[in-house]
């Protein structure tokens, strides 16, 4: 009978020395958190926008991003400008693709004022609209290859993206600002060449995305540091207001393109909304890879039918927008990007909203980014794809 | 041993001799590397030209960046532990003058001609883990701090399987001299034929996969860069560095690729030899003595190679995530080496 007590004893003794290591151990072993901010100014966030991250050796245990460092006040500044001026303005939104910036405004305007561009303008905003995605997007394809640490994909980028600026270029003057969409249609007709051009330069691209896909999203290390990182669920998704590829990528069917009727050419031609289940990084890389190769297909398609006419339909030529208000998105490379114009029958308008796309999509870096490591801050940042113009506006 | 360096000429002079070749040793692959394979072939890649200003089609671009290191200012940071942070890229690179000492460039032309020469390659070429780790730790940077980290937690990992793939090449060559690795190979046969000597990326493929992959690690080159990992720790362990401390890191870096590439033509592709048999040599006295002059040659020739496909391998993949790469290396490497080993050993005794 003792000898058991005394067992039972040694056994509790020895549970008690074994809890006291324990706390002794936790105490010598109690990590310290650090604050780590990746940015304003940092190789990764092409821009200022920073990271406030707490980590727990590498494992993040919250972050935020913080942005507002590159504020220019564009709401602000559309209100002392006449209309035709504001295009001038928001295509430095998102300085990759611009000329999708300037379609929404335009077509809020030309709401108001009750008119339609003619078919010809239609077919040549859409055509533009995609170009200037593609110049984004292929941008996007070759910069996640440098997020993840291959130099090779970004200069392929480069050498394509800069046959579609000098479309780009060729229609409307500007590489990269076009400020070429007109309230009633556009300043110019197309070049002469340019469609020919055109359909040669979109062969050179979809050639582009089949490289990337070998080089990049083959690539075995490129999919480990992708899937199954940063998921992001559907209904969190919907939640936090994402939009464009990133809500696509978690199989929300969901483009605005197709989904409301704009006096835009894109129902005129047949193409696919792609989506994808997953809902992680490489989702969300695969599915702006086949939005640029959908892009280009549309492209080819809307060349085949382009209308002739005029490109302006008739205006005043001082433009006053009637009183009212409207709200007019798109679907812009990153996003939904729409613009709610309040007139009060000026010259300019009374007041712009503009949301952008960027500035909805980092609003889930906080959700996304717990837990993860600090490569995978980088993948997912990346994946998430913002432009700092388009947060900060 | 023959007369041109060993037995004729007064000590110091040899001694003055082989300082110099190390010099030349570290220096040459090096700028070879940079300039060849990180401008040019990098750029062609790339589709651009690279340097093209500096000197006909930009040669002479190296000496121009090394001016303008020189000239940069020498930054070390306010909460630095200063001394610890101006030695670190010297340990670093003390590393690789440490590792050239034991290559063989010929039959006398060797720095040391080092018994144990395998065994101190692989002591010594884990010195520039210090080096790293207290310029991580030592500049006071969070970047700096997680590179620093990462690069130790890393190289420790590779050099495990680095060890355990040499251990298959010094089975079968019985030896852990490199001048006798280099005869083994190039007097050797595979299964009776001597066409090709053995140079043992043939008869230990498996350890000369492994041997380059954790080179590769070791190098902190690309799929495994996450100590630099320029998007995401800014520049790593060298974030702080500027000027001539940074050109050191810069030196060290390609040079130690350099010198891993001798390294592994040494163990791996018969080193400064061509196959012995075709000119009747059958043991390093009878070696021509004009193969101290040749041997160098052929060996940076085979250290090109091998650099080309270092880099080449760099310029290609993204980089893996630090768990990702613990897990590759305890889980594959480390258990394929095993195996190879295990294989040699069975074969060496067997046939």
């Amino acid at each position: 009978m003792t000898s058991t007590e005394s067992l039972i004893d040694r056994k509790q003794l020895a549970y008690i020395a074994s809890q006291a290591a324990d706390a002794r151990l936790n105490v010598e072993l109690e990590t310290e958190g650090m604050t780590l901010n990746i940015g304003p100014q940092h190789p990764a966030t092409h821009g200022t926008l920073r990271i406030i991250a707490h980590l727990d050796g590498e494992q993040v245990v919250w972050a935020e991003p913080s942005c507002g460092y590159m504020h220019r006040g564009y709401e602000k500044l559309t209100e002392v400008r006449t209309y035709p001026q504001v295009t001038s303005l928001v295509n430095r939104i998102d300085w990759l693709g611009s000329f999708a910036n300037e379609v929404p405004f335009i077509l809020a305007a030309e709401k108001l004022m009750g008119i339609e561009a003619p078919p010809r303008a239609q077919w040549i905003r859409t055509i533009l609209f995609e170009l200037s995605r593609i110049a984004n997007v292929s941008l996007f394809l070759g910069d996640l290859g440098v997020q993840l640490g291959a130099v090779t994909p970004v200069f392929m980028a480069f050498r394509d993206r800069e046959h579609v600026l000098n479309l780009i270029e060729a229609a409307t003057g500007g590489r990269f600002h076009p400020n070429f969409d007109r309230i009633g249609g556009l300043k110019d007709d197309l070049p002469e060449g340019f469609i020919d051009e055109t359909r040669a330069v979109m062969k050179k691209l979809r050639n582009f995305c089949t490289e990337m896909e070998d080089l990049l999203f083959g690539n075995e290390i490129f999919q480990s540091r992708t899937r199954g990182i940063g998921v992001i669920p559907k209904d969190i998704a919907m939640q936090y207001g994402l939009s464009g590829a990133n809500l696509r990528a978690c199989g929300v069917d969901w483009d605005l393109r197709r989904d409301q009727s704009l006096p835009m050419a894109w129902d005129k031609v047949d193409w696919k909304v792609w989506t994808h289940p997953d809902g992680d990084s490489f989702a969300r890389c695969w599915i702006r890879l086949q939005e640029v190769r959908e892009s280009t297909l549309i492209v080819d398609e809307l060349l085949k039918s382009i209308p002739s006419g005029p490109v302006m339909a008739k205006v005043p030529r001082i433009i006053k927008v009637p009183e009212g208000e409207a709200w007019v998105s798109t679907e812009n490379p990153l996003g939904e990007m729409g613009y709610y114009v309040v007139s009060k029958g000026d010259l300019g308008p009374f007041r712009t909203k503009i949301r952008s796309a960027s500035f909805n999509n980092i609003s889930i870096v906080p959700w996304v980014l717990k837990g993860v490591y600090v490569p995978d801050i980088i993948t997912i940042l990346a994946s998430l794809y913002f432009i700092l113009g388009d947060i900060d506006r | 041993m023959s007369a041109l360096l060993a037995a004729d000429l007064p000590y110091w002079v040899q001694s003055l001799l082989r300082v110099l070749g190390g010099v030349v040793a570290v220096l040459l692959p090096a700028g070879a590397i940079v300039y060849l394979f990180l401008f040019k072939m990098m750029s062609f890649m790339q589709s651009r030209l690279g340097p093209m200003e500096a000197g006909p089609y930009g040669s002479m671009q190296l000496f121009a960046e090394v001016g303008k290191w020189l000239q940069k200012e020498d930054i070390t940071p306010e909460r630095a532990d200063r001394v610890i942070f101006k030695i670190a890229p010297l340990v670093v690179l003390a590393s690789t003058f440490l590792l050239v000492a034991v290559v063989p460039f010929g039959p006398d032309a060797w720095f040391t001609n080092f018994e144990a020469g395998v065994f101190y390659m692989l002591a010594v070429s884990s010195v520039s883990v210090l080096g790293i780790l207290i310029a991580g730790w030592s500049s006071a940077n969070k970047y700096s701090l997680l590179g620093g980290l990462r690069a130790a937690g890393q190289l420790i990992a590779y050099e495990l399987p680095m060890v355990l793939a040499v251990i298959g090449v010094i089975i079968q060559a019985g030896t852990m001299n490199l001048q006798g690795i280099v005869m083994a190979q190039n007097t050797g046969e595979i299964f009776g034929w001597n066409g090709l000597g053995n140079p043992y990326i043939l008869t230990q493929f498996t350890g000369f996969i492994i041997f380059m992959i954790a080179v590769q690690a070791e190098l902190t080159q690309t799929p495994f860069d996450m100590p630099i990992a320029e998007s995401e720790l800014v520049s790593g362990y060298m974030t702080e560095y500027s000027g001539f401390r940074f050109l050191t890191f810069f030196i060290a870096e390609f040079a130690t690729a350099g010198v891993f590439s001798f390294i592994a033509s040494v163990l791996f592709l018969g080193g400064w030899g061509v196959p012995f048999a075709w000119f009747g040599w059958t043991d390093i006295d009878s070696v021509d003595n004009w193969m101290n002059v040749v041997g160098p040659l052929i060996m940076f020739g085979k250290m090109m190679l091998l650099s080309f496909v270092i880099m080449w391998v760099r310029f290609s993949y993204p980089r893996f995530r630090e768990d990702q790469l613990q897990r590759f290396a305890w889980k594959v490497l480390v258990p394929i080496s095993l195996v190879n080993i295990m294989v040699t050993a069975i074969l060496k005794v067997a046939l």
